[in-house]
């Protein structure tokens, strides 16, 4: 009976392919084309432009120091924090709650929420003053204090993203049944041992996952960046975006969504190359 | 010398007490079987004395140091678990030098106890491959050689058979008593399969509600069991339990007497199916059989004596119908005889 219905499936998949299709693969198509023409005609003239404008080796310098900066700490944490919530046993749920919360929270928001600790009359200097360590209102988040800038959005951008990542790794850890770990320890492995000779290469799969998801994220960083730094910090994606709005020149800004677009590939094929998931290799 | 003396191991988790003072002691290069049934505390015993898990109190000493509070790596052991815990990322080789390796081991001595442990259970044709393209039966071989290759003192093996089908797992016992033979490492075997601890061990230690029932030689638990639960968990058919009244010191079968332990009251006996004969007609135990069932090797009946179940075995050769009533033989020497009350054995006749 169900081999003569083997269009069912099909039938049932097809919404979300003409979904998918109509609202994703047909603006691509659009925006590759608006990137490589001028007028109608194929040109390089926007690319041109892209790569002329003083902001564009800023902001790829900045989108690359801050993807270099907040992705390993942030899997280097979520690893921490996985591995600590395993060894509870009472109120693991809660924790995980209590760390997922950024997740729930829009990233313009939580650029908000730094914006509000780091401004002129924000939290940090109110308590910073209080405890008489600066005299008066310190500037964070200029131009002149590049440093400062830059390490104020990567701490908001490890504070807004680190939870994804540790979800993903979490539920990596679950896979790796108790048994292999006490084994590690019976012939005699230390804590740390066992956490890079059994668990990390167990966890490949689970990790490449959150690396991929992670670093294209970070690629595509922009609301934290904007709400704190304006564009005293270019990024990429604020460039797309103000040749789109303030620029109004859609041509350039698709010229930028597509360079975001290979950049993207280009680390998730790096990925899938130097982190080689063999199945064969895998519990 | 690796003995090991568990003395007055109590462990609880929250209200629920595993283990309530158990105490036993093996003998240096003795194979010792913890049998029961599950949730009986058998695993917990083990893990405690692999240091996986700590005793609530009690001591461990194993080759006559005590235990309690050293890590498992510095207690002399090896173990090999039920679902195999072979690593999958690393090939069969590096799985069995994993020990070796972290004893920091040189490269010549690595290699030699590898072949070796390889050697004894087989497996040198895949010392290449990695443990995903290996059946079951290959990885617990696998998982056997990263015990042995270490050389250990002693050797905890938790239900390392129970994921193997039948005819595997007959293989492989089999085996398994050839090469912890030669090796000579004191054992402890943690099963809930009879036939297995029978076949394999030294000695049975019969675990029941976290307390240790028993222990004694295969022989000497299946004849005389200390228990009316060692009786009935041991042997297939399971011990029959028949309560009879007794009078004068005496139990009364059929035209014979029984004396018996105790004078007065009731006492049951404990009949294993296979020691009686049959008497002939009209003469000794009756037993009304319900079901007959040839089973080529022997006659299988299943029935009632005095109205109480029983299941007896007889030669082949015999022919019973559905419903017949057989006298049966009992032999006095091979009988137990148990309380009522406590159902605690009586001791064996001399």
């Amino acid at each position: 009976m169900t081999q003569n219905r083997s269009w069912i499936p099909y039938l049932l998949i097809l919404p979300t392919v003409v979904f998918l299709g109509l609202l994703f693969v047909v603006p691509l198509i659009q925006t590759l084309w608006l990137a490589v023409s001028d007028n109608g005609v194929p040109s390089l003239a926007n690319m041109q432009t892209m790569v002329r404008d003083i902001n564009f080796g800023r902001s790829i310098l900045n989108t690359f120091l801050l993807t270099l900066a907040v992705v390993p700490i942030q899997i280097a944490m979520a690893l921490a924090m996985g591995s600590m919530v395993s060894k509870v046993n009472g109120g693991r749920e809660t924790i995980l709650w209590i760390w997922t919360i950024p997740l729930g929270i829009s990233d313009l928001a939580a650029g908000m929420v730094w914006l509000s600790i780091l401004q002129n009359t924000g939290y940090l200097n109110t308590l910073l003053f209080s405890m008489g360590l600066i005299e008066r209102q310190t500037a964070w988040l200029t131009y002149q204090t590049p440093v400062a800038l830059f390490v104020g959005i990567a701490i908001a951008e490890i504070w807004r993203g680190t939870a994804i990542v540790m979800i993903i790794i979490v539920a990596g850890l679950n896979q790796v049944p108790k048994e292999f770990k006490e084994a590690a320890e019976i012939f005699g492995a230390s804590p740390w041992t066992r956490f890079t000779r059994i668990t990390l290469p167990l966890i490949r799969p689970a990790l490449q996952s959150a690396l991929i998801l992670r670093t294209v994220l970070a690629f595509e960083v922009f609301a934290v960046v904007y709400a704190l730094g304006g564009r005293n910090f270019p990024v990429l994606v604020g460039e797309a975006y103000n040749w789109q709005n303030q620029n109004q020149n859609y041509s350039v800004a698709a010229a930028y969504a597509v360079l975001i677009m290979v950049i993207s590939l280009a680390a998730t094929l790096f990925y899938l190359k130097v982190i080689k998931v063999d199945p064969e290799r895998l519990p | 010398m690796t003995n090991i003396v568990i003395d007055n191991i109590r462990k609880s988790f929250g209200p629920f007490q595993a283990l309530k003072d158990v105490s036993l002691t093996i003998n240096d290069g003795e194979f010792v079987s913890l049998l029961g049934p599950s949730g009986c505390g058998k695993t917990t015993l083990l893990r405690i004395i692999a240091g996986l898990e700590t005793a609530t109190s009690g001591d461990i000493s194993i080759g006559g140091r005590s235990v309690i509070g050293l890590p498992p790596k510095d207690r002399g052991l090896a173990m090999v678990f039920q679902n195999y815990a072979v690593f999958p990322h690393m090939t069969v080789y590096e799985n069995v030098a994993f020990g070796l390796r972290m004893q920091k081991a040189d490269e010549a001595r690595v290699r030699k106890q590898v072949e070796k442990a390889a050697g004894l259970l087989h497996i040198e044709p895949y010392l290449d491959r990695y443990p995903n393209k290996l059946s079951g039966g290959q990885r617990q071989r696998v998982a056997v050689a990263r015990a042995l290759a270490v050389e250990p003192g002693v050797l905890l093996m938790d239900e390392p058979l129970s994921n193997l089908d039948a005819l595997l797992r007959l293989e492989m016992r089999t085996e398994l008593k050839t090469v912890l033979q030669s090796a000579g490492t004191t054992t402890i075997y943690v099963t809930h399969d009879q036939t297995e601890a029978m076949g394999l061990s030294d000695r049975i230690a019969v675990v029941h509600d976290g307390r240790i029932e028993q222990v004694g030689t295969p022989v000497e638990i299946y004849n005389h069991p200390a228990t009316r639960f060692v009786g009935g968990f041991i042997g297939n058919p399971p011990m029959n339990f028949i309560t009879m009244p007794v009078l004068a010191g005496q139990v009364a079968i059929g035209s014979e007497s029984f004396s018996v332990p105790t004078s007065s009251g009731d006492i049951v006996l404990g009949l294993r199916g296979e020691t009686v004969e049959r008497a002939p007609s009209g003469q000794g135990l009756e037993m009304q059989v319900r079901v007959a069932e040839p089973m080529g090797s022997h006659l299988l009946l299943t029935g009632s004596i005095l109205d109480q179940p029983a299941r007896v075995i007889l030669p082949a050769t015999e022919t019973v119908r559905n419903g017949e009533t057989v006298g049966l033989t009992l032999d006095a020497k091979r009988v137990t005889w148990l309380s009522p009350e406590d159902g605690v054995s009586y001791p064996a006749a001399a």
